[in-house]
């Protein structure tokens, strides 16, 4: 109990010092996952929308394997990335491992599936009909689309959340592709993870309270607009 | 009313689902201010046509013609598709407030926001939903949705309306008012529209074209005052609410009249068709005049039969009376007259019908 | 239309702090060394001490891949890391023996330690060697914490083992964490058992812990770290300047003061001993 009431006042010190290495632990993390999800965002929705509008054969095959991919264990990813990225890898001419980058890359890959999946929901749950009334209403296809995603506002909004949620807290892959380098690729979760093993207690702590304090205030934001943008 | 110009016209339409033929119609044309009420059973092919006809189905096989010019390409059929508007049986409205919703076929035509503020005011105006504009679509009542529907189809100002079912997700009152509405909204904007439905009450009131549907074909088209007393074929009789329809074969041919074999029993009726002629008669019910056993005379009709009541069916205001007379036969009596006459089950009564009641079909 | 704005505007956002991420590193490939290491470098805080100054001298940024021994060595074996500072001879000798080393220099040693509850239940205390120790742990089946995790304590461990003819596994009092070193301390602490683990570490974590130091200063305790340089010839993407310079530097005299004074104003004493240019066997004597 000490430990934590410890780690409290420990993390309203870090944070009210203004300690620049955990200001930039924080903000890495906060850049890192949002360009992941925002990678993740930009190819899940599409591949979601078009999955969730294309009608062919194995349709429920690959909806599937999306729906397997919503809970891709991030080591797994963390692993596979790392054998891509590998200088004598696949991928290693692109100089990648061990860099922010490389996070933002196994992170996407995370999220992906998860916003994809999401996304198929959302749209499906449309009435059927509703894409025909739309383009009755004499919509090209791209107007279509933004409609579509305007009237599955909120399920996909909980997407995002779900996406950021998912890679902001996930260690495993972080860790392996970027390796924790101070000032570089150290990031919320990593940091917490090095300062435990280290000891350091209440550092840890600290660092676990703000990655909290994070999450809860970008759920929060997203969660206004989601509640906000609704007629009475 | 203008009948010179055709506004929409359909060549050889083939739409497959699965590989099955649903729908197969070598032609339908729509004039200017004309309005088409599609009926037919579930499943007819009804909607399919109409969805077609907007260019919302892909099709297999088929043109269209919109003023003469085909509808091909991927700009022509956006063009066609602004040129009308669909309303569908579920209002399909977006979650927004019911103004949003009037405004957002303009929206997508890029209109200026004067001209869209002007045309959503009057179309919330003109289907009497003004004090509903800043209320959220979700929140409305069924009634209160199809008019924002309807509203937001009106705002585009289509030269052509589709309505697929649109009444029928509304209880009776409702729709009887949407349905005075817009038959005034009709005649003021002489806009030309296609409809479905599967109640040919709706069709009555306010088409000037019935279009019978049966599995994916067009079987009869014309005004509906013909489509009701003449009857094309079986199907479209019995759909339309002809009675009795009886298969009967032709013993007699005069001039103009003919007597048909009616399981022994000899029918009168107008008509032209050669001796041994295999035929079916349509009578409608109302055309069916009852009486007592002992009171049959004084009257000109040509057909008299003696019945058994076999079946008494409540109707509301009326009821309807099943009866054998050697064939069926159908007819309706209010309430007080059963009331009087004191009518029960198993009593015989005396019919009566003219020869020009009886519309008489060739089998072929 | 409410939400598309805010949707544009969260993009704008998140695109800015994804190039504020990208940029946020040295860029050049040539300008990066790869140091794959021990946990106990990093954890005991003494690359935190030396690689600022390697940085600001060199101009090369370092990105340290803390691991156990066993997969730092491995990473070097495949060529993914340019140079190793690592802590288990036997695999070293097997790396170089294969042909995967340049330069392998001793840098450094510190001691192993086996550690334990205060109330010593097995009585180690007396115990004069640590197979002796070992010995005493296995007969009163005292609850022993391994590693588990093949880095160099864990390799070190298992040596003890062998000498004192042991085979603990598969034996309910001996359990392995399969974590590193701070948190088998911990895991040690929390279940009263004892653990073999570096001085480093030990004396960084003392704080938290209490657990008792009940056998040091055997030869075979000794903890010596090497440098090793992964061969470019093998690996032809290795940056092999950089890794020469981070050798020479480690070797250089001004590091070796700064290691041997590392710890000592936060511990009281230095937590490792320079050894460069000394050799192996006259170490701890």
């Amino acid at each position: 109990m000490d430990l934590i009431l410890e780690g409290l006042w420990q993390a309203i010190v870090l944070l009210c010092t203004l300690d620049p290495e955990t200001w930039r632990i924080t903000l890495l993390s906060l850049q890192v996952s949002g360009a992941a999800t925002l990678v993740s965002l930009f190819i899940g929705m599409s591949a979601g929308i078009c999955l969730a509008l294309a009608d062919f054969r194995g349709k429920n095959l690959v909806v599937s394997i999306i729906n397997t991919g919503m809970g891709l264990p991030p080591v797994v990813v963390g692993l596979f990335v790392t054998i891509f990225l590998w200088r004598n890898g696949p991928l290693g001419f692109l100089g990648m491992l061990y860099t922010p980058g490389a996070i933002i890359l196994a992170q996407a890959v995370i999220a992906t599936p998860i916003v994809a999946g999401i996304t198929v929901a959302a749209i499906q749950n449309l009435p059927r009909n509703l894409r025909l009334q739309i383009l009755a209403l004499g919509a090209t296809r791209f107007q279509m689309v933004l409609l579509l995603i305007r009237e599955a506002r909120l399920p996909l909004l909980a997407a995002v959340m779900a996406g950021f949620g998912g890679v902001i807290s996930e260690v495993g892959a972080s860790i392996m592709v970027g390796g924790n380098i101070k000032g570089y690729t150290r990031v919320l979760t990593t940091a917490t993870v090095m300062e435990t093993s280290k000891g350091n207690f209440d550092i840890a702590i600290a660092l676990g309270i703000i990655l909290l304090i994070l999450t809860f205030a970008v759920n929060y934001i997203l969660t206004h607009i989601q509640q906000h943008d609704r007629p009475r | 009313m203008n009948t010179e110009q055709t506004l929409l016209e359909v060549k050889n339409i083939d739409v497959r689902r699965g590989g099955v033929r649903v729908l197969e119609v070598p032609h339908f044309s729509l004039r200017q201010g004309e309005i088409v009420c599609l009926v037919g059973p579930n499943g007819s092919g009804k909607s399919t046509l109409l969805l077609t006809l907007c260019s919302l189905l892909e099709r297999h096989a088929g043109e269209l013609f919109f003023k003469g010019s085909k509808v091909v390409d991927q700009s022509s059929v956006l063009d066609f598709r602004r040129s009308t508007a669909t309303v569908f049986q579920e209002p399909l409205l977006f979650d927004t407030t019911v103004y949003d919703n009037v405004a957002s076929g303009l929206k997508i035509r890029g209109l200026p926001g004067r001209e869209i503020r002007q045309r959503v005011e009057q179309n919330l105006e003109r289907f009497s939903i003004k004090h509903l504009g800043q209320r959220a679509a979700r929140k409305l009542s069924g009634g209160e949705a199809q008019r924002t529907s309807l509203a937001r189809a009106f705002a585009t100002r289509p030269e052509i309306l589709f309505l697929d079912e649109p009444f029928s997700a509304l209880d009776p009152p409702t729709r009887e008012a949407l349905i005075d509405d817009l038959d005034t909204i009709f005649r003021e904007t002489k806009i030309a529209v296609v409809m479905s439905s599967h109640d040919q009450a709706e069709a009555l009131r306010l088409a000037d074209t019935m279009a019978v549907m049966q599995q994916g074909r067009l079987i009869q088209m014309g005004p509906p005052a013909d489509v009701i007393n003449f009857p094309a074929d079986e199907f479209v009789a019995s759909f339309v609410g002809m009675g009795t329809v009886l298969k009967g074969r032709v013993v007699q041919a005069r001039q103009g009249t003919v007597s048909v074999s009616v399981a022994d029993k000899l029918i009168e009726c107008v008509g032209n068709a050669a001796i041994g002629q295999s035929v079916i008669l349509c009578i409608r019910p109302e055309n069916v005049t009852l009486a007592l056993p002992a009171h049959h005379d004084g009257t000109s009709a040509r057909n008299h039969f003696t019945g058994i009541i076999t079946r008494l069916v409540p109707m509301g205001h009326f009821f309807k009376l099943n009866l054998d007379c050697g064939f069926f036969l159908s007819t309706h009596i209010t309430c007080q007259s059963l009331e009087a006459l004191d009518l029960q089950k198993g009593l015989p009564v005396s019919v009566s019908f003219k020869a020009t009641a009886v519309h008489m079909i060739a089998r072929t | 239309m409410k939400t598309t704005r805010y949707l544009i505007a969260a993009a704008a956002l998140l695109c800015a702090l994804a190039t504020g991420a990208a940029a946020a590193g040295p860029e050049a490939q040539q300008k990066n060394i790869i140091l794959a290491t021990t946990t106990s470098t990093q954890d005991s805080g003494l690359l935190d001490a030396l690689l600022p100054v390697f940085e600001k001298q060199s101009g090369y940024f370092v990105k340290t891949i803390a691991v156990g021994s066993g997969q730092a060595i491995a990473m070097g074996a495949k060529g993914e890391a340019d140079v190793l500072l690592v802590h288990s001879p036997a695999d070293e000798k097997k790396f170089i023996d294969e042909g995967n080393g340049g330069r392998r220099l001793l840098i450094m040693h510190n001691d192993f330690i086996i550690v334990g509850p205060a109330t010593d239940p097995a009585g180690i205390k007396a115990a004069k060697s640590a197979p002796e120790a070992f010995k005493k742990i296995a007969g009163k089946k005292a609850l022993f914490l391994s590693r588990g995790d093949k880095s160099g304590t864990h390799s070190k461990e298992k040596k003890i083992w062998e000498t004192a003819a042991i085979d603990p596994e598969n034996q309910p009092w001996y359990q392995q964490t399969g974590l590193g070193m701070g948190q088998t301390l911990s895991v040690a602490a929390e279940k009263k058992g004892y653990t073999l683990a570096d001085r480093g570490t030990y004396l960084s974590l003392k704080k938290n812990l209490g657990l008792d130091v009940l056998c040091q200063g055997d030869k075979s305790l000794l903890n010596i770290y090497h440098v090793i340089e992964v061969s470019p010839q093998k690996w032809p993407k290795v940056n092999a300047a950089g890794a020469k310079a981070f050798t020479d530097f480690m070797v250089s005299a001004s590091t070796q003061k700064l290691i041997g004074a590392f710890g000592v104003e936060k511990f009281g004493a230095a937590l490792f001993t320079p050894d460069a240019g000394k050799s192996v066997e006259s170490l701890g004597k």
